[in-house]
């Protein structure tokens, strides 16, 4: 617990002394705002929630995401400061839950100061509250999921903006994994019960209910899975690079 | 919990390790004990960096095995990692963070807490003279300024085997003369291993010296040996002596 506290704090801390963060947070705040109520057309639906608010969260988390995670490991192994931190008695698994907490909390607050839409939608009309705070705690566990699979690809190269291209494919394809766009790929020659498994990894599918408020415990062990899954490839990235 | 006092030396056995096809370290095998500061001569490329790297744990060697004060090193990477202070070559840190924050992180990672991390950090500040610096981010330190904070880094738990690779490369000869005191200053009650390629250095603060070119180790003795193998008394003299003959043995050039 203390070595996770203690690599969570500087990768925190981290964002922060550099203009990533300020950079980020402005960045996803302009984007969510001006995807809500332009493509979304908050307005014009005439209804108190925040679905056209959350609907756009995968869209954003796709290409933001994976710049947030991009850093978590490529900068380690860039600048070299993976030999200190690897020959610092912290255990590799313990060093790699705290770099995507870090990242996972970061992330949590710039979705947090998306607050003024909430207030918004509160002085507008008279909005279901508990609704607009499922949404919230299934989009972060989309974007737990997200950054999982960028800070286990982020281990695999040097090069922060190979990390991040290679991240934003992939994430893609877990987007987009319920539609033609994947499942043909898949479908000329995987059997059926394959195409369905790959169906099912779909954020799309598994978000659907989440942006209306219902937190199904399907979906959330789905991320959980999803995020434990991408985190043991990271741990086995990383052992693998120290054998090579 | 084991209740015996494991004795503070480092153990290594038939080591060995592969990059694909380059055959970086082969077969080497040596121990150094409490007390002795260990000198790791060679040319560039020799295989210094990557032994090291496997007796710290950052490398896993293809063959052969390392024990730190009684633990192995593939079966008990963390206590082998508890004992060691280790300045990686060229001395990376995390350059946005200030020297004192970065200090706090070691603490943090070394188990101090409250009273006892504040004062250790503050201890080391001035031991290793960074006092002034304290506040500033590592980024915008000098070389040797640098060189320093890795330096409090590796002492900071007051490890019992300390390993720093070329520990004094690229430093002014003010700061090298620090380096080498602060060694010597600590080799009673550690066991230390430096490399370097600079001969005059082995002189001044090793009792041993290995020599290894192209991943073999070539010579193992005390400095006084080395010298006696040279007619001329010199040890740049041995020193080419015996990686150059190695390499014609080999039918490479030492240039390559």
């Amino acid at each position: 617990m203390n070595n996770i506290k203690a690599v969570f704090k500087r990768e925190f801390a981290g964002y922060f002394s550099t203009p990533v963060a300020y950079v980020f947070i402005v960045i996803f705040l302009f984007l969510s705002g001006a995807f809500t109520f332009y493509l979304g057309a908050f307005y014009e639906r005439n209804q108190a929630d925040l679905e056209p608010f959350f609907r756009f969260h995968p869209w954003l988390y796709l290409f933001l995401l994976p710049a947030i995670a991009m850093r978590l490991w490529s900068e380690e192994r860039k600048t070299g400061t993976i030999e200190l931190l690897m020959t610092l008695p912290i255990p590799i698994h313990q060093a790699v839950i705290g770099k995507f907490l870090a990242a996972w909390c970061f992330t949590a607050v710039a979705v947090v100061l998306t607050f003024p839409m909430w207030i918004t939608v509160n002085y507008l009309g008279s909005p279901d509250n508990l609704v607009i705070f499922a949404s919230y705690i299934g989009s972060l566990f989309m974007a737990g999921g997200f950054l999982a699979i960028g800070s286990c690809i982020s281990a695999l190269s040097k090069s922060q903006v190979i990390a991040f291209s290679i991240s934003v494919v992939i994430c893609f394809m877990f987007l987009f994994s319920g539609f033609p766009l994947v499942l043909d790929f898949f479908r000329a020659w995987a059997p059926q019960a394959v195409v369905n498994a790959i169906a099912s990894f779909s954020f799309l599918t598994h978000f659907e209910s989440i942006k209306k408020g219902v937190i199904d415990i399907r979906d959330v062990i789905y991320f959980i899975l999803l995020i434990c899954f991408w985190l043991y490839a990271n741990v086995v990235v990383i052992e693998a690079k120290k054998a090579s | 919990m084991e209740s015996e006092k494991k004795q503070a030396e480092v153990i290594v056995k038939s080591l060995d390790k592969r990059f694909g096809p380059i055959h970086a370290v082969r077969d080497i095998s040596f121990s150094v004990k409490k007390g002795e500061v260990l000198g790791f001569l060679g040319p560039n490329g020799a295989g210094k960096s990557t032994t090291m790297k496997m007796i710290t744990g950052f490398l896993e060697p293809t063959a052969g095995t390392v024990s730190v004060c009684g633990y192995d090193i593939l079966e008990d990477p963390i206590r082998v990692k508890e004992k060691i202070g280790y300045l990686p070559e060229g001395a990376p840190l995390y350059s946005e963070m200030t020297v004192k924050s970065f200090l706090e992180f070691i603490a943090d990672v070394r188990g101090y807490k409250g009273e006892r991390k504040a004062q250790r950090v503050e201890e080391l500040i001035q031991k290793i003279n960074l006092t002034s610096v304290r506040h500033q981010t590592i980024e915008t330190l000098s070389k040797g300024s640098k060189r320093r904070v890795g330096v409090a880094h590796a002492l900071f738990h007051d490890p019992e085997v300390l390993i720093m690779d070329e520990p004094t490369d690229g430093l002014d000869p003010n700061q090298k003369f620090e380096v080498r005191k602060l060694i010597q200053e600590m080799a009673q009650e550690k066991v230390i291993i430096i490399s370097t390629h600079i001969l005059e250095e082995v002189d001044a603060v090793c009792t041993r010296a290995i020599i290894i070119a192209s991943g073999k180790l070539l010579f193992d003795g005390t400095p006084a040996e080395l010298q006696a193998r040279s007619e001329t008394g010199r040890l740049d003299d041995v020193f080419r002596d015996i990686t150059t003959s190695y390499y014609q043995e080999q039918g490479v050039s030492a240039a390559s």
